[in-house]
Formats: structure tokens, sequence, C-alpha cells
């Protein structure tokens, strides 16, 4: 297919993925948003396939051998497990750039630096802009790696969830950070050299380190934050990847995904109310038992028949979910216990916190999976407009959303995060496996209220119960 | 394709994403970024083109990896997310 064919098919690939983007805004087109994106891919996918010159030997294999691996690890995964997995492929997309920039250069190398740069012309300035993208997709691709495996591992729960620090950590971040920008420079001066590959090896071994090093000292409420920045990382390496081949569709592609993940990151830590830098850097999650005053008072734990009492009366009632919710798969309970509630003539409404779970929206998408209409689903500035109202708030397995220390204690780790004030409803539920401390491990001085009754207890038993009693 | 072009291209996209996204209400943003990591996936294009290659045998390789990987990120993500939007529905189609 002649190039001119191509080039303009990419163009329509990239409007495809901006229409794409644009429909997965909104709930009603989003299905469809997706579907249109994927098109965009296909054409893509199909177009650069017919480009002269190229052995099909091996693509066929590597096509079909991911696609599998995509298509079943998709299939299969539950929806508890989504974050995680949307991490993982970020990270093997990620790596994906980094070998293609590594490709690149090695073929370079082997065709010799005159000769490339001959037949590139006017497409790059010169040797050192070839040698500089090749650098940054290296880097970007190494770091969304490695930051990508080790969010999926500590999601998973296979290494501990809250901040792993040690002595002098920053400081060695930082040295490791400079180590690689160092290398990378001295590997552009000396790029047509043999020797460079030796160097883009060190580029490539600092990348995958300052990815674990990263992310590992971040703790687990932070997560969502640190999963939406890897994501715009993921393609800010398309992109870089797309200098190097100079590829339009890549560099249009991948500068998307790169701004659409910061402008979520930005958004997540403004609900956090803390700066992108504090959150990355600040080493939060490791202050667990300093800061914040001792709490007084006892919490007060009630009877599923008790609450059963209370909810029957209720005019209106407000869901809280976390992402213990997730984690007991008690979702599809709370869905039939809001449709007794309705039934038995109460109000309503799940409130859906910003940063609630593991991942931002994770919860939406849960309570989706139950068939939870979306109407019911409110934000929490809504939610908040009139919790005074509300008769029941019942928190299941949500945390530091609902912790009034948020806003009232100055020493606190969360101090400043707006939260959902279910404290100023009439009645607060909370459901909680046991009387430990969350996954933050900061104390919630709600437990402590007045008006305030802790059931203990599995949520997705507990829920089930509560329907029971209203079944008798 | 001209290096200005490109970069003008890659300025004008990142407007592009900033306002797009800054519409989205949070509801949606887990499959957002689903879907976004999906068309990150876009380095296929770049893998396709290294793994196709008659000679260079290493940069084939790599190439190659790149492919699986990248081939991976774009199936399993707009598999992923589509299962995820299909379940948000309304009360009106319940």
């Amino acid at each position: 297919m002649p190039e001119s064919i191509i080039n303009v098919s990419y163009i329509v690939a990239a409007i495809l993925f901006i229409l794409g983007i644009k429909m997965l805004g909104s709930a009603s087109t989003a299905v469809k948003g997706n579907r249109i994106s994927s098109l965009g891919m296909l054409i893509a996918v199909i177009v650069t396939l017919s480009k002269s010159g190229l052995d099909y030997t091996w693509i066929v294999a590597g096509l079909v051998l991911g696609g599998m691996i995509g298509l079943v690890a998709a299939k299969r995964v539950q929806m508890t497990g989504m974050p995680e997995l949307v991490a993982l492929f970020n990270g093997f997309g990620g790596l994906a750039s980094l070998l293609v920039g590594w490709s690149e250069y090695e073929k370079v190398r082997t065709e010799g630096w005159g000769v490339y740069m001959e037949k590139v012309g006017d497409a790059m300035p010169g040797q050192w802009f070839l040698a500089l993208v090749i650098v940054l997709a290296v880097i970007i691709g190494g770091i969304t790696f490695t930051g990508s495996i080790v969010a999926y591992l500590k999601l998973s729960g296979k290494i501990g969830g809250t901040a792993t620090i040690f002595p002098l950590q920053k400081l060695i971040n930082l040295l490791v950070m400079l180590g690689a920008v160092v290398v990378g420079c001295y590997f552009i001066t000396i790029a047509d050299n043999e020797t460079a590959r030796f160097w883009l090896w060190w580029v490539i071994f600092l990348s995958l380190l300052i990815g674990v090093l990263g992310v590992i000292p971040i703790g687990g409420g932070d997560m969502p934050v640190v999963i939406a920045l890897l994501n715009s990382f993921s393609g800010l390496g398309a992109a870089a990847a797309g200098f190097v081949i100079t590829n339009t569709v890549l560099v249009v592609a991948g500068c998307l995904v790169g701004a659409s993940g910061l402008i979520l990151s930005m958004i997540m830590c403004k609900a956090m109310n803390r700066s992108l830098g504090n959150v990355l850097f600040g080493g939060f999650g490791a202050l667990t038992s300093s800061g914040g005053k001792q709490v007084e008072g006892e919490m007060k734990a009630l009877s599923v028949k008790d609450a059963y009492y209370v909810l029957e009366a209720a005019q209106s009632v407000v869901f809280v979910p976390g992402y213990g919710m997730a984690v007991a798969q008690a979702q599809h309970v709370v869905k039939e216990l809001s449709e007794i509630l309705e039934r038995n003539g109460a109000e309503v409404r799940h409130a859906v916190h910003p940063v609630a779970g593991r991942m931002p929206g994770h919860m939406n998408v849960l309570l989706a999976e139950a068939d939870v209409p979306y109407e019911q689903l409110c934000e929490m500035e809504e939610v908040n407009a009139i919790i005074p109202t509300v008769d029941v708030a019942i928190v299941i397995g949500a945390n530091d959303v609902v912790n009034p220390a948020a806003i009232e204690d100055e020493k606190s780790p969360i101090y400043g995060m707006p939260i959902i004030n279910v404290h100023q409803a009439r009645s607060v539920f909370v459901l909680k496996r046991g009387q430990g401390a969350g996954y933050s491990g900061i104390i919630n001085t709600l437990f402590f209220r007045e008006n305030c009754r802790m059931i203990y207890g599995d949520a997705k038993a507990t829920v089930g119960s509560m329907v029971a009693q209203f079944e008798e | 394709m001209e290096l200005i072009l490109l970069l003008f291209t890659f300025i004008l996209a990142a407007f592009l994403g900033f306002e797009l996204i800054s519409k989205v209400p949070s509801q949606l943003h887990t499959p957002l970024m689903s879907g976004s990591n999906a068309i990150s996936g876009i380095t296929i294009v770049g893998a396709l083109i290294a793994s196709g290659q008659q000679d260079y045998a290493i940069s084939k390789w790599l190439g190659l990896a790149a492919l699986v990987l990248a081939t991976i990120n774009v199936v399993g993500g707009y598999y992923v997310t589509d299962r995820m939007l299909s379940m948000f529905k309304s009360k009106k189609d319940q």
C-alpha cells in the first residue's frame, strides 16, 4: 500500500481514538466509544501490516501469541482483580516501548549511523535527536514497566500494601535518577560509537530500577494516583517510540494517552487535597502511628437485628462502598438490600468517593456489575449537600474516605482531604471485618462517634442477613 | 514526517487530551484508564515494523518481544474495558 494511503489511514485511526475517548466520557456512549477506539487500532495494525518489505513469518506468531494471552487474561479476571490487571497490561505496554526504542538502536548500529541518517533525511535534525528519543523511549518505557509490575504486586496483595521505606531512600532514589540522566546524556554524545551499546544497557538497567524504587514507597491509599500516572507514562513511552521511528500515529495516540493519564492523576490528587509531588515523594502511608491525636470513647457494636429495625423505618439511606466491599464481593447483596429498602419506601443512594477502592472509579464498576442503576450512584459533593437529612449511612469497607479526622485533626496524615461526611447523617452503620486499622493504618475517629455503630463480620454475610431480616 | 510537524502534532494532541478528559465523570474513571491503556498499546505498530524486518537479527527479536507484549496490551485492554462498560446499565435497560 502506498505510503500516502498508509498515512491517511493513520490519521483516520487517530480520529477514531479521539472520538473513542470522547465517547468514553458518558455512560450511554461509552461502550460504543471503546469499540470505535478498537476499530482505530485495527485499522492502524492492518495498514502497518500492508507496508512493503515486511517479513511475516514471525509477525503472525507474535500476534497470535499476544492475542491469546491477552484475551484469556481479560476473560478470566474478576472485577475485583481489574485494577491489577490494568496495571499489568500497562507495564507490558511500557516494556514494549522500551524494546521498540532498543530495537531501533540495534538496527541503526548494525546499519551504520551515517547510512541510517542519510535514509532518514529531513525527518531528524541530527544524530543527537535520534539518540535522544531512543534514550527517552527506553527510560520512560523502563520506568513504566517495573513501576507497573510493582503496582500489580501491591494491588494483588503479593507484596505488602503499605509503603516500603528504608534509610536514605530519598537520597538513593535521587542518585539513581541522576545516574540515568547522566548516563543517558553520555550515550547521546557517543551514540555512534561501538561502545555506546554498553551505556544503553546501563540506561535500561537504571530506568528499571527507578520504576521499582519509585513505586515501593507509595502506600496503598495512593495507588490510584500512581496507576493513573503510570498509565500516562505508557502513553508518553509510545509517543517517544513514535519519534524514534518517525511514526505519526504513535506520537498522536501516545500523547493523547499521556495527557489523559496526567490529568486524571491531577484530578485524583485534588480529590485527596495533596499535591502530586507529595504523593510520589512524600512517603505517606509510613505515617501510621505517628500523627493524629488519640481518640477517646469506645466503638459500639450493633446486631443485625437492631440494624434492621432502624433500616425498616428509614426514609433515606446512603451506602458508602469501599475496597472492603470489593474484597467481600458484597456488591450483589448490597444491590438486593437497596432494592428492598426502595420497595420499603426509602430513597437509596450509593455515594462513591473519587479515591475509594484501588483505582479511580473502581467502586462504580463493581456497583455497575451488580446492576445498580447508575442514577443511584452519587458523587461526593451531591451527597454531602444532603447528608444531614439522611437517616442511615451504611459504610461498607470504606475507611479513610469517611474519616472525620481529615476535617478536624490537623496532625492527621489525611488532613485536608475532602471526605464523605457520613458523621453528619442521623445514624451511621459501619460494616467491618474486625477492629483493626484499615489499609492505610490510620485510626478512624468516625467509629467513636455517638451516632455510629459498628457491625462486625464479613460484609457479604452481614448484608445478606439484613436482607433476610426484611424477608421475614 | 518532518520533525517540526511531528512536534506540532504532539502538542496539539496534548491539548486535546486535556480537553477530552476533564469532562469525564469520576464514575467512568476506571474504564477510562483501562480504555486509554488499550490505546497506549499503539506501540504495536512500531513493534510490527521492528519484528517484520528481514535483516538485523537482534533488532528483529527485540521487536518480536515488543510485539507479543503490545498485542497482549491491546487485545486484553480492549476486552477488559468492554467487559467493564457492558455492565453500566440504566434503570431503563433493566
